[in-house]
């Protein structure tokens, strides 16, 4: 009877580098899904797989390059989006896709974000945010929520923290999106939007870290803080995105949703019109 | 927007030129195809003439936000195939070593050329030196063995940036040009050959579909077989240390046996990659060691030391790293005293007492203008008594 | 033979490209070796300006200007700066109308004045180097005539092809009318 529940081959196996997988990531952990989440856009896509490069920085998010069977780059701390700027702008039939996390999208990274946007350079761009740098421990970054305690805000984080899409928004990003890991569905489908789409794309993806965020501020396991994100999240797409900045002192609500779907013109590296 | 139009590659022909503008064109009849960079002098000019030339022979050129993303745009152009540079002076040259290290662990081959202005910090925008030459040989965390020129004409300036793309090729990894903001901004004759005299050399590459593959295991030269996105190899390219296969591995001895090659397949091409220039060697009792601009100061203070019958010569590494010491020590076995002339306080005079196991006379400034062939003179009268 | 040429005056004046000029004929169309450089950072976007030239029949080493044989003074301050002080042997060229001078053996002309004669005020360099190349014979009047030819734009190599023939005939007649001063 059992034999008959074996999974001989899971569907996006095809997409996954079997041979190094068990990952790294810890029990509880929302990269996993959110990883499988874009497999199943780039299958869904119907783009041709040989065209597509993932690109990620420094962290655990960082990670998700190694595990995805395509061409894959895993790059320095804060350097994925030029990198990938790169790749893009010597091969412009590549779909490139930078896969990395809030430290490093937006801290040691954040002037690269800015420019990219600004630009409007055809590439995606997903950013798991757990709030801390999970990867060294659970220390304080930009995303980190007023209050919230990490190993080096033991009294409590006392900086406000970057309101993600409305940044990326005001930057002229050409579709911006905001889940938690636990809307895989939703997940999926922004990040097939974003494939189709031409331009800057940027999708926010809230992920519990039980072990470098949820253990500091008493949440529990993993499930948990999935659960509690999700409790605390209600879907807006029409939100003002001026306080859809995320605040764990108050009652507010994480705000999810598409937010921004528009058209611009898109980068075209200088001078020549290639018709 | 102006459209594509017939303009030759390789401008065949003698032209009075600058040395950044050399630079650019000797780059373009290497085969660049991809420039990112962030203005800063007194490199610009390198960036000016490649976004004139570039986008008119179908290639990319893009400024970026800063020499952080520029060169991080360079490695991801050259995995998608293109010939890649950037250009910088001191400040941005820093910035660079940070994926200048990426450069080397994952093998990304691409040309950079620090036109050196005096440092640290701001320092000398607008005057020259020499005292990035140690920056390039450990400047990055880590062990690696770098390739470096130094040219010392704008005619130089043109041809060792077809040596540098060379290089980069076919040993995949980041290759200095240490030139300077003297060599940089005079102007002179530079011959640019016909386009099928310039010899080209292109990466081993990894032919198109090979899965699976083990990426990073190198061929009996310690250079392995490149592939380029969006050829169907699902390959992955890490700064890692990893194995042959190009993933993620922790293990000591990967680590160990991963550095050693990147260094080895520097170190065993030795031979093939330095260029020297030795100048009335042959019967000299006193040589001066110099490189880049300040050799043409050395020069003449070797001809009027020898119109004074000193028998004085010139050693001039072209190819600074990896340090030509064999040549250096062949040379030693006929001449005892050296001389070292450079803009800045002992960089490369230490490498040569080093290789020589005995002290040179040091003529060293830091900065902001050439040592003046009289003083070079003075030291060559001075360790010739 | 090397021969250091500094030409000096002040932003806008046109020095650096007129030093480009000379090095660029005395290089490519003349044959010799030449090296130019000049000076850099806000000096030259107004304010003193110098470019030096370096002329050889044989490779040129030390590519700066140490004692130069010609200095070409288009303003005052240029003069009190390179013009003063002149090694032995040295010959000084300025422009009569822009600079007050008084020794003699210094060679004059008013290449302003007579760019502004032909139009254009801007032409005034190159006035000047007809004027040097009549009078210095460092370099030959085809090879500048070449180099101008490739180095302005189409739209004003009229008026520098006019501008150089002046100069170097104000160059001529100047030295005839020296040679008749010396034969009477």
């Amino acid at each position: 009877m059992s034999g008959e529940l074996m999974v001989q081959d899971h569907p996006l196996d095809g997409l996954l580098r079997a041979d190094r997988l068990p990952h790294i990531w810890c029990p509880g952990c929302g990269l996993g899904s959110i990883m499988s989440c874009l497999t199943s856009a780039i299958t869904e896509s119907g783009t041709d797989l040989n065209q597509h490069a993932i690109v990620s920085g420094i962290g655990c998010t960082g990670r998700v390059a190694g595990y995805l069977k395509l061409d894959s780059f895993h790059t320095t701390h804060g350097r994925a989006i030029p990198f990938a700027i790169g790749l893009k702008l010597a091969k412009p039939e590549l779909v490139v896709t930078v896969f990395s996390g809030d430290g490093d999208l937006f801290s040691i990274g954040g002037n690269h974000f800015l420019h990219a946007a600004r630009r409007n350079i055809d590439i995606n761009v997903i950013c798991v945010n757990n709030f801390n740098y999970g990867m060294t421990g659970g220390q304080c970054g930009p995303t980190t929520p007023t209050g919230a305690r990490t190993t080096t805000t033991p009294f409590g984080n006392s900086e406000p923290a970057f309101n993600l899409p409305h940044l990326a928004a005001s930057l002229g990003a050409v579709y911006v999106a905001r889940w938690t890991s636990l809307h895989v569905r939703q997940v999926h489908h922004s990040m097939l939007n974003a494939i189709r789409k031409p331009g800057f794309t940027f999708i926010e993806v809230i992920s519990p870290c039980p072990v470098g965020f949820g253990k500091s501020n008493e949440i529990g396991e993993g499930l948990d803080e999935m659960r509690m994100y999700r409790t605390n999240s209600v879907v807006d797409p029409d939100a003002d995105l001026a306080n859809a900045g995320i605040d764990m002192q108050r009652d507010s609500p994480i705000v999810l949703g598409d937010f921004v779907d528009i058209e611009r013109p898109v980068f075209a590296p200088s001078g020549v019109d290639r018709g | 927007m102006v459209t594509a139009e017939a303009e030759p590659r390789v401008l065949t022909g003698q032209h009075f030129m600058n040395g950044d503008i050399a630079f650019a064109e000797g780059a373009l009849a290497a085969g660049c195809t991809f420039f990112a960079g962030y203005p800063i002098t007194p490199s610009t000019e390198v960036a000016e003439r490649l976004s004139r030339r570039l986008p008119k022979l179908g290639g990319v050129y893009v400024q970026m936000e800063d020499e952080l993303a520029s060169i991080a745009a360079v490695l991801g152009g050259s995995w998608s195939g293109a010939k890649a540079m950037t250009a910088t002076s001191g400040p941005g040259f820093t910035l660079m070593m940070e994926n200048f290290g990426l450069g080397v662990m994952t093998e990304t081959p691409c040309v950079i050329i620090d036109v050196q202005r005096g440092g640290p910090s701001t320092g000398l925008p607008t005057l020259v030196s020499q005292a990035d030459v140690m920056q390039a040989k450990w400047g990055s965390h880590g062990d690696y063995e770098p390739i470096a020129f130094a040219p010392a004409s704008p005619q130089e300036m043109f041809d060792l940036a077809i040596s540098a793309f060379n290089a980069a090729e076919r040993f995949r990894m980041p290759v200095f040009v240490m030139a300077d903001e003297l060599v940089g901004h005079m102007t002179e004759r530079v011959t640019i050959p016909s386009e099928d005299r310039v010899s080209i050399v292109n990466r081993k590459r990894v032919p198109a579909g090979s899965e699976d593959r083990l990426f990073y295991a190198a061929d009996e030269d310690l250079v392995p077989p490149m592939p380029i996105a969006g050829e169907g190899h699902a390959f992955h390219v890490t700064g890692l240390t990893h194995d042959e296969r190009g993933y993620p591995a922790g293990d000591p001895l990967v680590h160990d046996r991963l550095v050693r090659r990147l260094t080895h397949k520097v170190q065993i091409h030795e031979k093939e990659l330095t260029q020297v220039e030795e100048l009335m060697t042959e019967d000299a009792e006193v040589v001066v060691v110099a490189y880049g601009a300040m050799s043409r100061s050395a020069r003449q203070a070797v001809m009027v030391a020898r119109e004074r019958g000193i028998k004085a010569g010139m050693f001039r590494p072209i190819t600074l790293w990896p340090f030509p010491f064999r040549k250096l020590r062949g040379l030693a076995n006929q001449v005892n005293r050296f001389v070292v002339a450079e803009m800045n306080l002992g960089q490369i005079a230490r490498e040569v007492e080093r290789h020589l196991r005995r002290p040179a006379t040091w003529v060293t400034h830091a900065g902001g203008k050439m040592i003046p062939p009289e003083e070079v003179l003075l030291a060559l009268q001075e360790t010739a008594r | 033979m090397r021969q250091e040429i500094q030409l000096a005056g002040f932003g806008g004046q046109g020095i650096i490209l007129a030093g480009f000029v000379l090095g660029r004929a005395a290089s490519i169309y003349d044959g010799k070796e030449a090296v130019f450089t000049q000076s850099y950072g806000p000096e030259a976007r107004g304010g003193a300006c110098a470019a030096e030239v370096v002329i050889s029949d044989g490779p040129i080493d030390y590519p700066l200007v140490t004692r130069p044989d010609l200095v070409v003074c288009m303003s005052q301050e240029a003069y009190s700066k390179y013009g003063v002080a002149l090694a032995d042997g040295a010959e000084l060229i300025i422009d009569s109308d822009l600079v007050e001078a008084g020794s003699n053996g210094i060679k004059r002309l008013p290449a302003m004045r007579l760019a502004t004669d032909l139009g254009n005020r801007m032409a005034a360099n190159v006035v000047m180097l007809g004027f040097l190349a009549s009078v210095t014979g460092v370099v030959s009047r085809e090879a500048l005539e070449q180099s101008v030819r490739e180095t302005v734009k189409p739209r004003l190599l009229e008026l520098n092809m006019s501008a150089l023939k002046t100069g170097f005939e104000y160059g001529l007649s100047e030295s005839s009318a020296n040679q008749q001063k010396a034969a009477t």
